[in-house]
């Protein structure tokens, strides 16, 4: 049998082996082959990357998972798992030879248990559907991917998503119980417990940000929190973005942890305000949202030590949101800011790497002359609180070579988080995006590693 | 800072264990060996790898080599009004951020504030080939590949030998009142289990001897209208009953039957086993002291979805750990040969074929 470079198998006869045999495990609309019908699937939200698949199959039982599992193993098939598609690594992009396994019908709120605080889901239930089912009985789910409104609980689990409040709230593996996943020979696994902890290894740690390479999430349980009384947030402008730098230091050195702590800079500001009205100042060189949360008092005591410290950082203005609705409006700002940023450029690439805070204006500063050499504009966006940086490259993929430059000037920057002692994602995932940039944070010891694990961990076909 | 780097000699002495096919029993301050089943070997002595490398307190991150007391860390961390908020038992003097973090122990402030797992950033470790590796880092943030250094996190050695581990680490909370209530342990968990959808600035809660604490932590104005809203009558000085909690220094955890520790959710209720029982971590750390056979107390846990380990006393070669699905055992013993392919540390020390 002629087989590709990857050693997979590749002549049509196989192909349509396959195809015929998920049709037999699955209903005739759940197996997708017609061109039209896998162009959705060709990309996630890192749309550079674009590759047709060669079957999407879109099962809706666990059962189904397991036997397309055991199928694609026994054929030596490989699988990407996919949950809503807007992860921004590639993690999500198909292989042409391989299967495309949706989890989208899995759209199922499960279980809320209110007195033990904990909701049980399917993985393609939305990150925001879960803190709505839960508002009923005063309780949440913390981590906010700015993308909540779409991106499902599975890939959330998949890549370790973050959000604005991970600073204080943690990222997904802080947030989570147990798993029940399927195993690339279709062996259905729980991993965690309903309790605080789970004995053995903690597989659960494991799993959180795996990126699908170890097993495919079928069932999530995650912990809830009691909403806080009262959350309210400030927003600072600086005329100058190391002092709004400084000004982050400054609140955390002053022992205080605020929910939410993030920075935009002028490119930033004046794309999102065009896009969502927020009321940012449009002067202002950088601004800092800081929301801070926890019962009343909490709240207005840490307010009046926030504001002394932003004035006294250098800030031009410090402004409180008088109601839910401008705090609500300071946030859709920041969390539009992507898609704000797409409409004054044909293109955008988002890099995330993360930086230890106090590096925070030499990177800036390294960033911006980048910017001046390669000529090309960047944007800032930052979870300035946790580190994690968020440079916008504008680019015109039209342009004949910009694409390359912008590739190139996105690597000096993972480069120099790495040098500064940080990561080359700090919520995004590796994805197909960073597979290289991998060996600039890890030796080949390490490397080596991480491929025994993925190799023990019984499966070697999964993406 | 005050320290010694020694893993080159410990890197040499897991290359000589591979060569001569000897098994090696990792030790730090030697005051956790009670925990779990008993490990044979060579001793590999950790505590002379020591020293904090970096606390920088506007990162909120410390790093430290695993043979440094645990005394010391909390000491500098206390100095610049930051703590390990996991709140780690000792369990002795000696007690080394390596063994706390192999163990994976957490104490009182847990479910509210998060688990010794959830604080780790990353780290530096020995594998079982003798190679020195860093997984994670020294920044919140960081999904680049698999998450080794919370695997690492109650593995009790058996992976490899933690060299460096990096935390993140909070400010202490400027206030902090303990809340006394008598009231039966039905009530106590009732009331816990309230505690855990309602805003109100509890990090610790536990039952013990007809009693409900409650330890309310945070600003000063949050924590006094948070008493004023729970109710109950303060109780000076709590700090040493928090100390006893978390050391197992109250009387009767030091009995001479064995001590179980039963992990279950926290609002199931009360469990009909014989014996004294004592409830941490809002009702979902269970501990109790019994002379019934552990295979009864474990039937009966798993009724309610819940788990049991052996803590102290008993028999030190049997079950001590919930065994582990058929499964989940082979994914265990194949993640074990990867890290350490001659199975040279801490053979046997969770399960016996680990």
């Amino acid at each position: 049998m002629p087989v590709s470079k990857d050693g997979l198998p590749c002549n049509r006869d196989a192909h349509e082996d396959l195809i015929r045999k998920l049709r037999e495990l699955l209903p005739p609309e759940a197996v997708l082959t017609d061109k039209e019908d896998l162009r959705p699937f060709e990309c996630d939200g890192l749309s550079v990357y674009r590759r047709l698949p060669l079957v999407v199959v879109l099962p809706e039982t666990i059962v189904q998972v397991q036997a397309i599992m055991r199928l694609c193993h026994a054929l030596q098939v490989p699988v990407v798992a996919r949950g809503a598609g807007t992860g921004l690594s590639g993690g999500a992009l198909p292989l042409s030879d391989g299967v495309l396994l949706s989890l989208a019908k899995f759209k199922r709120i499960l279980h809320i248990d209110p007195e033990n605080a904990m909701a049980t889901l399917q993985p393609g239930v939305r990150n925001l559907a879960i803190s709505d089912a839960a508002a009923a009985y005063g309780l949440y789910y913390a981590p906010d991917p700015s993308s909540q409104i779409a991106c499902t609980i599975g890939g959330n689990v998949a890549e370790n998503s973050g959000g604005v409040h991970c600073l204080k709230y943690g990222l997904t593996v802080h947030n989570i119980l147990l798993l029940k996943v399927v195993t690339m020979e279709g062996e259905l696994l729980t991993i965690g417990a309903e309790t605080l902890d789970s004995p053995g290894y903690d597989l659960l740690a494991l799993m959180a940000g795996s990126e699908g390479m170890l097993a495919v999430i079928v069932e999530v349980t995650v912990k809830l929190l009691a909403k806080p009384e009262r959350a309210q947030v400030l927003l600072a402008a600086f005329d100058d973005v190391y002092k709004a730098g400084e000004a982050v230091g400054a609140i955390i050195a002053a022992g205080i942890i605020p929910a939410g702590l993030e920075m935009m800079d002028k490119v930033a500001i004046h794309a999102s305000e065009d896009y969502a009205h927020a009321g940012y100042p449009r002067d202002a060189e950088a601004i800092l949202l800081c929301e801070l949360d926890g019962t009343n008092a909490e709240v207005s005591e840490h307010i009046m030590k926030v504001r002394e410290i932003l004035h006294q950082g250098g800030a031009t203005e410090v402004r409180t949101a008088v109601n839910e609705a401008e705090r609500q409006l300071f946030w859709k700002g920041r969390k539009s800011a992507f898609p704000a940023v797409g409409r004054i450029s044909p293109d955008y690439y988002c890099m995330d790497g993360t930086i230890p805070r106090r590096q925070l204006p030499h990177v800036l500063r390294q960033i911006s002359l980048w910017s001046e050499e390669y000529g090309l504009p960047v944007a800032n966006v930052f979870h300035a609180g946790d580190g994690n940086l968020h440079p916008l490259i504008l680019f015109d993929a039209n342009k004949d070579g910009e694409l390359a430059r912008t590739e190139e000037f996105g690597q000096r920057i993972l480069q120099l988080c790495v040098e500064m002692g940080g990561s080359i994602t700090g919520e995004h995932g590796v994805g197909m995006e960073k597979i290289n940039q991998m060996c600039i944070q890890f030796k080949s010891a390490e490397l080596s590693q991480f491929h025994a694990v993925k190799s023990r961990f019984r499966s070697c076909w999964l993406t | 800072m005050l320290g010694r780097d020694i893993s080159g000699t410990l890197q040499q002495q897991v290359h000589n264990a591979v060569v001569n096919g000897t098994p090696l029993k990792i030790e730090g301050g030697n005051s956790k060996t009670f925990l779990g089943r008993e490990t044979h070997g060579e001793i590999l002595h950790v505590s002379g790898h020591r020293g904090i490398v970096e606390h920088d307190p506007r990162e909120l991150v410390l790093t430290a080599r695993s043979g440094t007391p645990l005394k010391e860390i909390e000491a500098a961390l206390a100095e610049t009004g930051q703590m390990l908020a996991f709140e780690p038992p000792h369990f002795g003097d000696n007690a080394t951020l390596g063994g706390t973090i192999a163990c994976g122990l957490s104490g009182p402030r847990r479910p509210f504030c998060g688990s010794a797992r959830d604080f780790v950033l990353g780290c530096k470790l020995l594998n079982g080939k003798g190679e020195i590796l860093r997984f994670g880092g020294q920044v919140i943030k960081n999904v680049a590949g698999y998450d080794v250094s919370r695997l690492m996190v109650g593995a009790y050695g058996t992976l490899g030998v933690l060299l460096e581990i990096s935390l993140k680490v909070l400010p202490r909370p400027a206030a902090s009142h303990t809340l006394i209530q008598e009231c039966t342990q039905a009530e106590a968990i009732n009331k816990m289990s309230r505690l855990l959808s309602q805003p109100v600035p509890v990090d610790a809660a536990c039952y013990h001897a007809g009693h409900c604490y409650v330890r309310l932590s945070g600003s000063e104005q949050a924590v006094k209208h948070a008493h004023e809203h729970l109710g109950g009558e303060v109780i000076e000085k709590s700090e040493p009953f928090w100390h006893a909690l978390r050391e197992h220094h109250l009387p009767f955890l030091g009995s001479a039957n064995p001590l179980y520790r039963v992990m279950v959710k926290p609002a199931v209720p009360p469990l009909e086993i014989a014996g004294e029982w004592l409830l941490d971590w809002g009702g979902a750390q269970r501990w109790l002291v019994s002379d019934e056979p552990i295979a009864l107390i474990r039937e009966r846990v798993a009724t309610v979805g819940g788990h049991v380990t052996q803590f102290r006393g008993g028999e030190h070669n049997g079950e001590i750990f919930q065994p582990l699905a058929a499964p989940l055992l082979v994914i265990h013993q194949r993640l074990k040969a990867s890290f350490d392919p001659h199975g040279i540390f801490n053979r046997g020390r969770i399960y016996a074929n680990l």
